[in-house]
């Protein structure tokens, strides 16, 4: 039993196996640079939806008319799968990074979308009497009250996001690239290399955790921290 | 008579027609829960409050004090009727006419200072407003707790904390919604005689009061008002003569006392 799991089986890579394949996988260099590929898409394709998502969050947020005008569409396209749109992606986009950004970032925009304008809405409607009172431009009710009181939900929101994204980049992988991690566990299966396909697995885990750490770093920032201390 | 400083003028409310819509970002102002219902909330108000002046308004919870306050501070327009200040229709909240809720409208994602600041937008120099800001802060026995964020300091400290804002707006009429009664007793009790202070330091300030602690009104204002349960209207006006310091157990004031908890409809021998 202690042996076969050392050894391997014929459905399983055993864990000395796993440790030759990380060795060869990290020295050989394809373990770093898939890494890093795959961590560039999820960075653009992450960096551009909450671009967008956020200030649009925070307009429909706001406004409730133009918020019940979208809200449908918003509500037919979110529960479509971002791997619905692999073949768009292809015949829109090509080969290349493009597609794979494409989705990631189809990935990202909804849960991001969603969270901000609820963030925006459940501001404190005593907070614009205020303003109004001290008579704040549009632009600083935009900048003393509507951004910072969005910002923890925010960043609640990219933390889950940014997993959201980390876990599709993989599937995104699958399709029309040559690099990233996703690339190597298709590529390991095609070639029944099962232990590759362990370490990748295990590295996307760790980077997984390690996103998630330092996300949860930016919930302690002090321009976040009065939500959690108010009760 | 000289010209009064706030006049209203047969003011109704009904639910459902007080919500303002034209700010930006300001959908809808808080129903409070007299609004609640589809009904008459307050009935055929008129008043007149002269400059300087300071009146509490008295009245059972949900009787509609709240909501003329809000509608003097033009943060919501009556159904019917109009309120003037020194001659001007009110349309729209104005900074010279500041609002004191009941808690919590310190932005809690600022420090006290940054709080204070916000009213002292004019003044371009910044080590000017931190220095301003502090100004006011010491007005109300604050000190030393700029930098510290609203959820580190106690409620009373808060409100003081929301009175120095006010202040620093160098308000023509503070408007203040039951500001202490979110606070223990012993707190409330200083923050009268700050209360007290102020408004004999702030002469040309007028003070509109809105409680339902009769010991807070009798010891602070020149006048009260009492608005009947709702539809409200103002069931009476009392005048209080008696100089400060004022001892609440003396005759002249423990009479007033009584009339005010027998207009109330409460009874206080039982």
């Amino acid at each position: 039993m202690v042996g076969s799991l050392w050894s391997g089986t014929e459905h399983l890579p055993g864990i000395q196996q796993i440790l030759e394949a990380f060795w060869e996988l990290a020295n050989n260099g394809v373990l770093l640079r898939y890494t890093v590929a795959s961590l560039f898409r999820v960075t653009v394709g992450f960096y551009l939806a909450v671009l967008l998502a956020v200030p649009l969050g925070l307009l429909l947020g706001r406004q409730a008319l133009i918020h019940q005008c979208t809200n449908p569409v918003i509500q037919f396209l979110r529960p479509i799968s971002p791997l619905a749109w692999i073949p768009f992606a292809m015949l829109w986009f090509g080969i290349g990074d493009k597609p794979a950004l494409f989705i990631i970032f189809i990935a990202s925009f909804f849960p991001m979308l969603i969270s901000t304008v609820k963030a925006a809405a459940s501001i404190h409607p005593m907070y614009f009497q205020v303003a109004a009172n001290l008579q704040f431009s549009v632009w600083e009710s935009v900048y003393y009250v509507i951004l910072p009181a969005c910002l923890p939900g925010i960043v609640l929101a990219l933390r889950v996001t940014l997993g959201v994204s980390w876990m599709v980049v993989v599937a995104a992988e699958m399709i029309a690239v040559k690099s990233g991690l996703g690339y190597l566990i298709i590529d390991a299966r095609n070639a029944l290399r099962l232990d590759y396909v362990v370490v990748a697995m295990i590295t996307i885990g760790v980077i997984g955790l390690l996103l998630d750490y330092f996300m949860t770093k930016l919930e302690g920032m002090e321009a976040v921290r009065w939500r959690l201390e108010q009760k | 008579m000289s010209k009064s400083k706030i006049k209203i003028d047969r003011v109704t409310v009904e639910y459902g027609n007080n919500v303002k819509r034209s700010w930006f970002g300001l959908r809808k102002t808080q129903p409070s829960p007299c609004e609640v219902g589809g009904r008459v909330v307050l009935k055929d108000i008129s008043l007149e409050i002269q400059h300087g002046e300071f009146v509490s308004i008295l009245g059972h919870s949900g009787c509609g004090k709240s909501t003329l306050l809000k509608i003097i501070a033009g943060f919501s327009t009556p159904s019917t009727g109009k309120v003037w200040i020194d001659g001007e229709e009110v349309v729209g909240p104005r900074p010279d006419h500041v609002f004191v809720f009941q808690e919590g409208a310190l932005f809690p994602w600022l420090t006290i200072g940054e709080n204070v600041a916000m009213a002292l937008r004019s003044v371009k120099d910044a080590r000017e407003r931190q220095s301003k800001a502090q100004e006011y802060l010491a007005l109300v026995a604050l000190e030393g707790v700029e930098n510290y964020y609203p959820y580190m300091l106690s409620g009373g400290m808060k409100q003081r904390a929301e009175i120095a804002r006010a202040l620093a707006a160098q308000p023509d009429i503070l408007l203040m919604d039951e500001p202490f009664s979110g606070l223990d007793h012993l707190t409330r009790l200083h923050l009268r005689e700050e209360m007290l202070y102020l408004h004999i330091m702030l002469k040309d300030t007028t003070i509109l009061f809105v409680t339902h602690d009769i010991d807070e009104a009798l010891q602070l204002s020149n006048r009260l008002i009492i608005l009947s349960e709702p539809p409200a209207q103002v069931k009476c006006v009392r005048s209080i003569k008696v100089p400060h310091p004022r001892n609440l157990a003396s005759e002249d004031l423990s009479d007033l006392r009584a009339n005010i908890y027998h207009h109330l409809g409460v009874h206080t021998a039982i």
